[in-house]
């Protein structure tokens, strides 16, 4: 510690603990244990609290399983299901994002030189200058019955009648990968960037077609901007709102949905709390154990 | 097993620049041929011809008689060894030299006995399961060595492999090299810019200058009968004196330089009146006494002397910029040079060569 002192001086020492002190407690610790500890408390009236019913309980999170204590089902059905498909739709989300950035950070990274990999990265980054309400609007339009793609099948003579892509959830898909692809396109081009060129033409040297170069050689180097990458999709999707509340169908409710509502419209924050922290725990959980599989420390990640 | 390897009027451009023009050579079967030249000068990009990194702009690549051309590098009989190696840092050692197997489809037990025989080869046995991070530079390149050999290739290609190396390791890895060569008797083809590593281990050389291959030869041909000046210049230390024929006298040839006339042989067959350069090596001068029956002689002054342990250095100032260099052997008798006296140097017509004017190597 006084070595710590003794290396940046003291202004610069005291403004860096307190700059991170203010940042972990300030803005991490304390919104997030006020929030635990309301998950924890009934929804009382403003006159109420700190009265005799101000107790905890863990009736908030029992709702979230077993439902109202007067329904009819053993299980909250309804909201249990919408929390499995947002988990499932956000890994979806990650793969299809995946799926389209590593060729493209790969490109950037490896193949395309000087000028032309600059332009390519300026091509990815201007379209997140347009704000993020209007990019789903837009999508909307995009997809819409009367929308852009089904004038143009139409036209086409591809299909008769429009196809609701509102409703197949295209729209939501495509919205949610679209929004967070730069999320996945950087640690992806970074890690891949780093590779020696060499190795990849010493493996193809000796005799390795390209999907085994990929596998063997550039998929291992880049396996920790692949999982930043693919942790910071999955997160930010399955905690999206705008997106899905804009393009999802009629039908498709996401997790944070719900925990708008219980916030918002519903005034129950415990409630909404609750959901809230389950939603944060289960992806926590959810992504340690796919690191644990592909053998990643935290430590790779932040690389 | 083995192959050999033809240049057939090899031309590559990349856009306006020609970085190799009509490479014309074969390789025989089982050589040790290096490609010698200063960085820039093309070598490079032939090995990657050979290799198939890169189509020849015109002419052909030939291994073993068949034209390469649409042939991809993973589908060639060669395999390359880069200048960083480019081993697989997560992979092991073994890992590493099974690769090309691997690839193959061969099985894992077969992979490892493989990597094993080939560990005993590169005398790292029982290193297998190291990471490669944890081998020394030398062994690092007898892993690189290996990876490439286990795919048995009928042409090794290296890439300038010793240059990261420190000196002592270098000259060990040499004759390691040559070592290998032997036993496993199949074509290498080595790219170096270091004189000494292409003269101690190739069959032999083609020098290589912007582009151009400007003569093939065994080291001791491209040593003592250069072609070109450059070739002179570059391989060796050479002193060169510029001037014009007077007269050819068999296989002699005059030159009138601002040392007077001198005589050397007439390689290149230049007649009378053509602009020349005479070259004579540092080890070919000695001192002339008295009246000494030199073919040559040149009078100078000392500029100053180097002790370098065998042998003595003496700079003696020369015609223009560059001095002219003297080395003599460290008998234990020589005599003292003092900055500024006079000196009276000769060398024998035999020792020099007469060549046309052309591109001088700078050092």
């Amino acid at each position: 510690m006084t070595g710590f002192f003794q290396r940046n001086g003291i202004a610069i020492s005291t403004y860096l603990i307190l700059a991170v002190v203010f940042w972990v407690v300030l803005m991490i610790v304390l919104p997030q244990a006020y929030m635990l500890d309301f998950s924890f408390r009934n929804n009382l009236p403003p006159a109420k609290i700190g009265g005799p019913e101000d107790v905890y309980t863990l009736s908030n999170y029992r709702y979230l399983v077993f439902g109202s204590p007067g329904s009819a089902d053993a299980f909250n059905y309804l909201h249990l299901q919408v929390f499995l498909r947002t988990i499932i739709a956000s890994i979806f989300v990650t793969l299809i994002d995946f799926a389209l950035c590593y060729p493209i950070a790969y490109y950037i990274a490896q193949v395309a030189k000087g000028g032309f990999a600059r332009s390519m990265i300026l091509l990815l980054i201007l379209p997140f200058w347009v704000n993020e309400i209007l990019r789903a609007f837009s999508f909307r339009i995009l997809f819409g019955t009367s929308g852009v793609i089904n004038a143009v099948l139409q036209s086409l003579g591809i299909v008769d009648q429009p196809i609701d892509f509102l409703r197949a959830d295209v729209a939501l898909y495509a919205g949610l990968s679209y929004a967070y692809i730069l999320l996945m396109v950087f640690p992806l081009y970074n890690a891949i960037e780093s590779l020696d060129h060499n190795q990849i033409e010493a493996a193809r040297d000796l005799g390795s077609p390209w999907w085994r170069i990929h596998w063997r050689v550039v998929m291992p180097h880049a396996k920790p901007g692949i999982a930043s990458g693919c942790t910071l999709v999955f997160m930010l999707s399955a905690g999206a709102l705008a997106a899905p509340q804009i393009l999802g169908g009629p039908s498709s409710l996401w997790f944070t949905q719900i925990i708008y509502r219980w916030f918002n419209t519903g005034g129950n924050w415990p409630q909404g709390a609750a959901y809230a922290i389950v939603l944060l725990l289960a992806c926590l959980v959810f992504v340690l154990a796919v690191m644990r599989l592909f053998k990643i420390s935290l430590g790779e990640i932040a690389r | 097993m083995s192959a050999d390897v033809e240049l057939d009027h090899v031309t590559i451009r990349f856009g306006e620049f020609t970085a190799v023009k009509d490479a014309n050579l074969k390789i025989e079967d089982g050589e040790f041929f290096s490609f010698l030249g200063p960085s820039g000068c093309g070598k490079t990009t032939i090995l990657r011809a050979v290799s198939g990194f890169l189509e020849p702009s015109d002419g052909e690549v030939r291994i073993g008689g068949k034209n390469m051309r649409g042939i991809g590098p993973n589908k060639r009989p060669t395999a390359l060894i880069f200048q960083n190696l480019a081993l697989f840092p997560l992979m092991s050692v073994a890992d590493n030299i099974a690769f090309g197997l691997e690839v193959r489809g061969v099985g894992k037990a077969e992979r490892r006995k493989r990597a094993d025989e080939l560990l005993d080869l590169i005398a790292l046995d029982g290193q297998g399961d190291k990471k490669v991070g944890e081998l020394s530079g030398g062994q690092k390149q007898r892993v690189a060595i290996a990876r490439a050999l286990a795919v048995e290739p009928k042409v090794l290609l290296l890439d300038e492999p010793l240059s990261a190396l420190d000196l002592k390791l270098r000259q060990h890895m040499r004759t390691e090299l040559r070592a290998i060569q032997q036993r496993v008797g199949i074509t290498f083809i080595y790219i170096t810019h270091d004189q000494g590593e292409a003269l101690t281990m190739s069959d032999r050389i083609a020098v290589m200058s912007q582009g151009v291959v400007q003569q093939i030869g065994t080291g001791s041909e491209v040593y003592e009968n250069s072609q070109t000046a450059f070739v002179a210049s570059f391989v060796g230390e050479n002193n060169p004196f510029t001037g014009k024929v007077a007269a050819v006298d068999g296989q002699h040839a005059l030159i009138d330089t601002s040392f007077g006339r001198l005589r050397g042989r007439n390689l290149r067959g230049l007649s009378a009146g053509s602009e020349a350069m005479l070259f004579v090596r540092p080890e070919s001068l000695g001192l002339v006494n008295g009246q000494g029956a030199a073919d040559n002689v040149i009078e100078s002054t000392v500029l100053h002397s180097e002790f370098e342990g065998s042998f003595f250095s003496v700079f003696l100032r020369g015609d223009g910029g560059k001095d002219i260099v003297m080395s003599m052997t460290n008998s234990g008798n020589l005599p003292e040079f003092h900055e500024g006296a006079a000196a009276r140097v000769g060398f024998r017509a035999d020792r020099a060569v007469v060549l046309p004017v052309g591109e001088v190597a700078d050092e």
